[in-house]
């Protein structure tokens, strides 16, 4: 049953792919991209990667759809048609898909007990997760701290997307220039629009309040900083549709909004500077309390919080940045 | 009485597909979008409704029936609105259904 649908959903994947590379409507291919973030987080679901899954749904479907759109207000709505066909690429691609098939053939079979990433330090995390850490979900265990300096990487990647955005979208302007300007006139949102607008500010709160949980419960189930973030972030994102931009501006304003930005990724550093000042290695969580497992919880729960309040800020930025683009000062 | 909560699921879902398989067809058969979103929105309701109350006939009092709850509440509210929304976004777009009937005696 499970495989049935497993290939069910990968069949509808290949099948949205191939949509989304013929269209030349760049508004239905960012639908069927959020299509496929969705397919995608269900498959991701069937393997049991529940983390993952929350991941896909919440950053690939739910705010780069937004980010994707709020693109699109920049350009044309259609691809340009190009004239040669290009024939070249066409022989790159299928050199490389045909690579990429052949090296399917040496892989394990799905699920093989004996695959060499489950008999590597799969079994040593599974073992010490409840030993070192104490707590139940062992991803977040290898995310925050057998992996730390994987995630600080992530986090980074992330401060640099948004720094990056807000100087390609700057261009010769001083940084600041890409937010909204604060005497430019309120767009109002969907003032009039009664039925979203009451539903849309009754869900707030709930959207809200499910971001923090995922933010806090990461240590007991699928969650953690990089999906809170972006929950968190879609809260804002849909006050900032209901009710204009600028009202959103005025709860999160741009200073703050850097300060998140800057913040989390310092907080997360932070974290780690002051393991080594206690005399343990950079990221040691350990030696951040008396007990070294309360230490490990305390650091994880901390470098999350970082990862959060960097996530959130980021996608802010990134969206008020091209929000701003209809109204150019 | 677990037979007759089994029977009771059973039914759920078979209705719940049914009305599934009739929105599926209608988005495909309808000849104008906004019977199309007609046919689709039948899916959101009464599909839904009936499809998670099966689910939760078969969670029994529980936690899961519970969150089973909060996501039918969930779509409940939000599909409607984004039905709304579609629709209104279509109309302010100027997408004129090429089988209405002209209007103002044009």
């Amino acid at each position: 049953m499970t495989i049935l649908f497993a290939v069910f959903l990968l069949t509808m994947l290949v099948i949205t792919a191939i949509a989304i590379v013929r269209t030349p409507d760049l508004f239905a291919a960012v639908m069927l991209l959020g299509i496929f973030s969705l397919l995608m987080a269900a498959n991701f679901f069937v393997l049991d990667a529940a983390d993952v899954a929350l991941t896909e749904a919440a950053v690939g479907a739910g705010i780069s759809t937004v980010l994707f759109l709020g693109a699109l207000a920049l350009t044309a709505a259609r691809e340009r048609s190009s004239l040669a066909p290009p024939r070249l690429a066409l022989v790159v691609v299928l050199i490389t898909a045909a690579t990429v098939v052949y090296a399917t053939f040496d892989k394990p079979a799905l699920g093989d007990p004996n695959a060499p990433v489950h008999q590597h330090v799969a079994p040593w995390y599974l073992e010490q997760t409840p030993v070192l850490i104490g707590i139940p979900n062992v991803v977040t265990a290898v995310l925050g701290s057998f992996r730390g300096y994987d995630t600080l990487g992530e986090v980074f990647v992330v401060f640099a997307a948004a720094i990056g955005v807000l100087f390609v979208l700057s261009g010769d302007r001083p940084l600041s220039a890409v937010f909204r300007p604060k005497d430019a006139p309120s767009t109002g949102g969907l003032k009039h629009h009664l039925i979203p607008r009451i539903v849309g500010k009754l869900l707030i709160p709930f959207i809200l309040l499910f971001g923090f949980y995922v933010q806090f419960h990461g240590e007991y189930g699928p969650g953690g900083g990089f999906q809170a973030g972006a929950i968190i972030a879609a809260a804002v994102i849909l006050y900032a549709v209901l009710e204009g931009e600028d009202r959103a501006l005025v709860a999160l304003p741009e200073p703050v909004l850097k300060g998140l930005v800057a913040g989390g990724a310092l907080l997360y550093t932070a974290v780690g500077l002051v393991c080594m000042l206690l005399g343990g290695n950079f990221l040691e969580y350990s030696v951040l309390s008396a007990d070294a497992v309360f230490g490990q919880q305390l650091g994880i729960i901390l470098i999350e919080a970082g990862v959060g309040v960097a996530v959130t800020g980021v996608l802010l930025c990134i969206f008020h940045a091209f929000a701003a683009r209809d109204n150019p000062a | 009485m677990s037979l007759a909560l089994d029977i009771g699921s059973w039914l759920l879902f078979g209705i719940g597909s049914l009305v599934l398989f009739i929105g599926a067809l209608g988005v495909l058969r309808m000849p104008t979008l906004y019977t199309r979103m007609h046919a689709a929105s039948l899916t959101d309701s009464l599909g839904a409704i009936a499809v998670l109350g099966g689910i939760m006939l078969q969670a029994g009092w529980s936690l899961a029936a519970l969150k089973l709850l909060a996501i039918l509440l969930f779509l409940l509210l939000t599909s409607p609105a984004s039905s709304y929304a579609l629709a209104n976004a279509a109309l302010l777009a100027g997408h004129q259904d090429s089988r209405s009937p002209p209007e103002n005696g044009a």
